[in-house]
């Protein structure tokens, strides 16, 4: 049946010069690319903050300029990059632009110019942020939480110029993020082709769709808390300012609440936690099966996941603040959803494992990656399982245990699903593979590399060594030993650091000089690899859009030869091709 | 939820879906009202946050209460006529909005310019409440009533102002003489946008005039006392 548009067209800007092309562009899939690029490289100077940081740890004194801080500011600059504008903006921003028209089966998103709009406030959020490098003070060095009243208060560093660019420049995003959200959302609803019922989107799309929502109710917080602390900063009021003595001085404000701004960091900044994980799982379950082979085991469950998983998040924050002072029956009660909300993770867990069983792995580089995502995740969650409990989390509490906990849970194991969905998608970017052998050097060097830089914090974190500390000795309580052990992370960490060239190489020489790859390299079933063309030219599908008839995940189908079947594949052509490969059998053409 | 929407089997037919996808092609009129309302809900977060604030900040001890016998919203008479301002601009647009959808152009672009044009006389009316404010010695910073009450009615004319942005592209089509039937959607659009900023605001005018007592009550719902 033909099935042609009349009022989309229209409204489909053709890109007329190579300027409105590639630079003032309203394709998603350009736009995804500029975003990810951006990422990638805002996400480059964490990188290198976190090797200095490293430095100082492992052989404090050996750079010169390191003092306390400079310290601060790395740390806090590492983290609000690296969890902010790297992975949100990577996975919503870069996969959800991509991926998400291109499996639902839509020629762009539903708003082109305010998706555009999207990455020029991103790219403005992280000029601002790193403009403040180059300021009078530096950056903030008050942690990445930027808790009031020391963010604001005299004597941490960049408290004039700093704090302000950093809450200015997260503002910023937010309106960034929620443009880039409201595109997403209502792609998915409105957009979708015929025959792609919700039930039939592939687990990416559920994951980023629901990542998007949680980041629409959730980035509200932060503003509030971002204007509320601009507010206490820029015109003296005292929202979240107590009364304060500082440098022998009674300071203007009065009666604010710290406490406050610690619901409403944390309010945002537990569903943020999701919003880069559920993205994660969601490619992660795609990779899993198509590079196994096999249908992914209860999908409909891991939807239901998805969604236990978005709704729980938003009642667990107090989680983070055990410490800060709570009534008793709060921690009881985000304790409880706390652990509860590891039913569903686990679920999830479980079915990529039951996914694997009897599955025809195919140990590819983006499959590589997914295993070793799944480990991670494990020992990440398990972690978690001690610091969602009160009475285990109040001794743990800032020590290393938790910098070793989210590293593995929210920083390698949503990174290791970021390089295995490149190594996987980059063919339908470029229509070029990326090198195999330094893509299993990268892998085993950052997989192998982050565990020994991870696992022995643990260890470090039940000695009693706290995180944020700018140096470690003459506290008699650590031991000896535990600077050795520092020195052996950073020297893992900065070859860690150092591996990821290999990956900058790989991608920029494949792109160019890469195996082409033709149109659906790994036998996948999704609808975003029956494109016409590769890489998809501007609307995605020719003449007509393209009709589904079946979910994502036939694969290894009985009876069949091929060992998948496209989602654009009606059960007419498959009763043919199910006879063909029949006849063949009995001709003895086919074993 | 409807049986189709639960099938991922070769059993549910092409096309049977939640909202079942566009026979003819993506309906842009639809797809921009549930744009829309998405992003009404992100408002409505934003706002029950900053009111959550709110509640929680107005329990400390150094709250001065902005209803108090000599305070600036002892009286709210001014704020009761900005209400009915913002109130007479949602009537108004509300009636552009039938007018376009039975094609009768003057009654729509009158109706339209009215909405416009009574959102600025309440933004005119908000200002000239900050204005007293200012006037009484009320400044942003002198005590957490007043910088919440400069806060939330400042975030509130923001974003009507952003709907007066909307409200004069709309305009200028219509001064081009662009057909009824093409700007009916837009003229939707605007009318949810004031009817639900029109709401936001009596909330927030009812929360910023209520008492102590009343925050205390809300407050201790809450499990914030």
């Amino acid at each position: 049946m033909a099935y042609v548009e009349h009022a989309e067209t229209e409204v489909l800007h053709e890109p007329k010069s190579f300027f409105t092309r590639y630079i003032w562009s309203q394709d998603h899939k350009v736009i995804a690319i500029q975003y990810s690029l951006t990422a990638i490289s805002v996400g480059l100077v964490a990188l290198v903050l976190s090797g200095l940081m490293r430095m100082q740890i492992g052989f404090p004194g050996s750079l010169g300029f390191m003092d306390a801080s400079t310290y601060y500011q790395a740390m806090t600059m590492h983290g609000m990059i690296m969890v902010i504008y790297l992975l949100t903006a990577l996975f919503l921003g870069g996969f959800g632009n991509y991926l998400i028209p291109l499996m639902v089966g839509a020629r762009d998103m539903v708003f082109p110019y305010v998706n555009m709009l999207s990455f020029w406030f991103y790219l403005l959020s992280v000029l601002v942020l790193l403009s403040s490098f180059f300021v009078p003070g530096g950056p903030t060095g008050a942690g990445w939480t930027l808790y009031p009243p020391q963010s604001i208060t005299r004597g941490t560093p960049g408290t004039e110029w700093g704090i302000v660019l950093m809450l200015v420049s997260l503002a910023i995003f937010i309106v960034a993020a929620t443009m880039g959200g409201l595109n997403y959302v209502t792609t998915v609803l409105q957009a979708r082709t015929r025959g792609m019922t919700l039930f039939r989107m592939p687990l990416s799309v559920w994951g980023i769709f629901m990542a998007s929502i949680l980041a629409l109710l959730a980035f509200p917080a932060l503003f509030v808390s971002a204007v509320m602390m601009l507010f206490d900063k820029l015109l003296g009021t005292s929202f979240f300012m107590p009364a304060v003595i500082s440098m022998g001085q009674q300071l203007a404000h009065q009666g604010g609440s710290p406490i406050l701004f610690q619901h409403l960091f944390w309010f945002f900044g537990h569903p943020e936690v999701y919003i880069v994980a559920l993205p994660a799982f969601g490619l992660v379950s795609d990779l899993i099966s198509t590079h196994a082979r096999k249908n992914i085991f209860g999908y409909r469950m891991m939807v239901w996941a998805i969604i236990a998983i978005g709704v729980l998040s938003f009642v667990v924050w107090a989680h983070h603040m055990y410490v800060s002072g709570m009534n008793p029956y709060f921690g009881f009660f985000f304790a409880a959803t706390t652990l509860i909300i590891a039913v569903p993770t686990a679920l999830k867990v479980y079915n990529w494992v039951l996914t694997l069983w009897h599955g025809d792995i195919h140990l590819t580089v983006p499959m590589l990656f997914a295993l070793a995502f799944i480990v991670t995740f494990l020992v990440g969650g398990l972690t978690g399982l001690f610091l969602g409990n009160v009475i285990v989390d109040i001794p743990l509490s800032d020590t290393y245990f938790v910098v070793a906990h989210f590293h593995m849970v929210m920083g390698v194991a949503p990174i290791l699903v970021v390089f295995g969905s490149i190594y996987h998608w980059f063919p339908k970017v470029t229509g070029r593979l990326l090198n195999d052998t330094l893509g299993k050097l990268h892998f085993w060097i950052t997989f192998l590399g982050t565990y020994c830089i991870y696992f022995p914090m643990h260890y470090l974190g039940l000695l009693g060594m706290p995180r944020r500390y700018y140096a470690w000795q003459n506290y008699d309580f650590i031991p000896q030993s535990a600077q050795q052990l520092n020195a052996f992370i950073t020297v893992v960490a900065l070859t860690v650091g150092v591996c990821q060239l290999l990956f900058l190489f790989n991608l920029a020489w494949s792109a160019f000089k890469g195996r082409p790859a033709g149109p659906n390299p790994w036998g996948a079933a999704s609808l975003e690899w029956q494109t016409p063309d590769t890489p998809p030219v501007h609307g995605n599908w020719g003449a007509e859009l393209p009709v589904v008839h079946r979910w994502a995940y036939d694969y290894s189908v009985p009876g069949i030869e091929q060992d998948f079947v496209p989602q654009t594949v009606s059960a007419q052509e498959l009763e043919q091709m199910r006879q063909r490969d029949a006849e063949a059998r009995i001709a003895g053409e086919r074993p | 939820m409807n049986g189709p929407l639960l099938k991922n089997t070769e059993s549910a037919g092409a096309g049977g879906s939640w909202s079942q996808p566009p026979a003819e092609g993506l309906d842009r009129a639809k797809a921009a009202k549930v744009g829309l309302r998405v992003f009404l809900g992100v408002v409505t977060s934003l706002f029950l946050l900053f009111l959550l604030a709110f509640i929680a900040r107005s329990q400390m001890a150094d709250w001065q209460p902005l209803t108090e016998p000599l305070a600036p919203l002892a009286s709210a008479r001014q704020l009761w006529l900005n209400t009915f301002l913002l109130v007479l601009g949602s009537i108004s647009l509300q009636w552009a909005r039938l007018a376009a959808r039975r094609g009768a152009l003057n009654g729509a672009s009158l109706g339209f310019t009215l909405g416009g044009v009574f959102a600025i006389a309440f933004l005119g009316g908000q200002l000239w409440v900050w204005k007293q404010f200012v006037d009484w010695g009320y400044f942003v910073s002198t005590n957490p009533a007043n910088s919440f009450f400069y806060l939330l009615t400042g975030v509130h004319g923001l974003h009507l102002l952003g709907g007066l942005v909307a409200w004069g592209r709309v305009g200028a089509r219509f001064l081009r003489r662009v057909p009824l039937s093409q700007l009916q959607p837009s003229v939707e659009l605007c009318a949810i946008y004031w009817h639900y900023l029109l709401g936001l605001w009596i909330v927030l005018f009812a929360l910023l005039t209520s008492t102590p007592e009343t925050y205390q009550a809300i407050a201790a719902f809450c499990g914030l006392r």
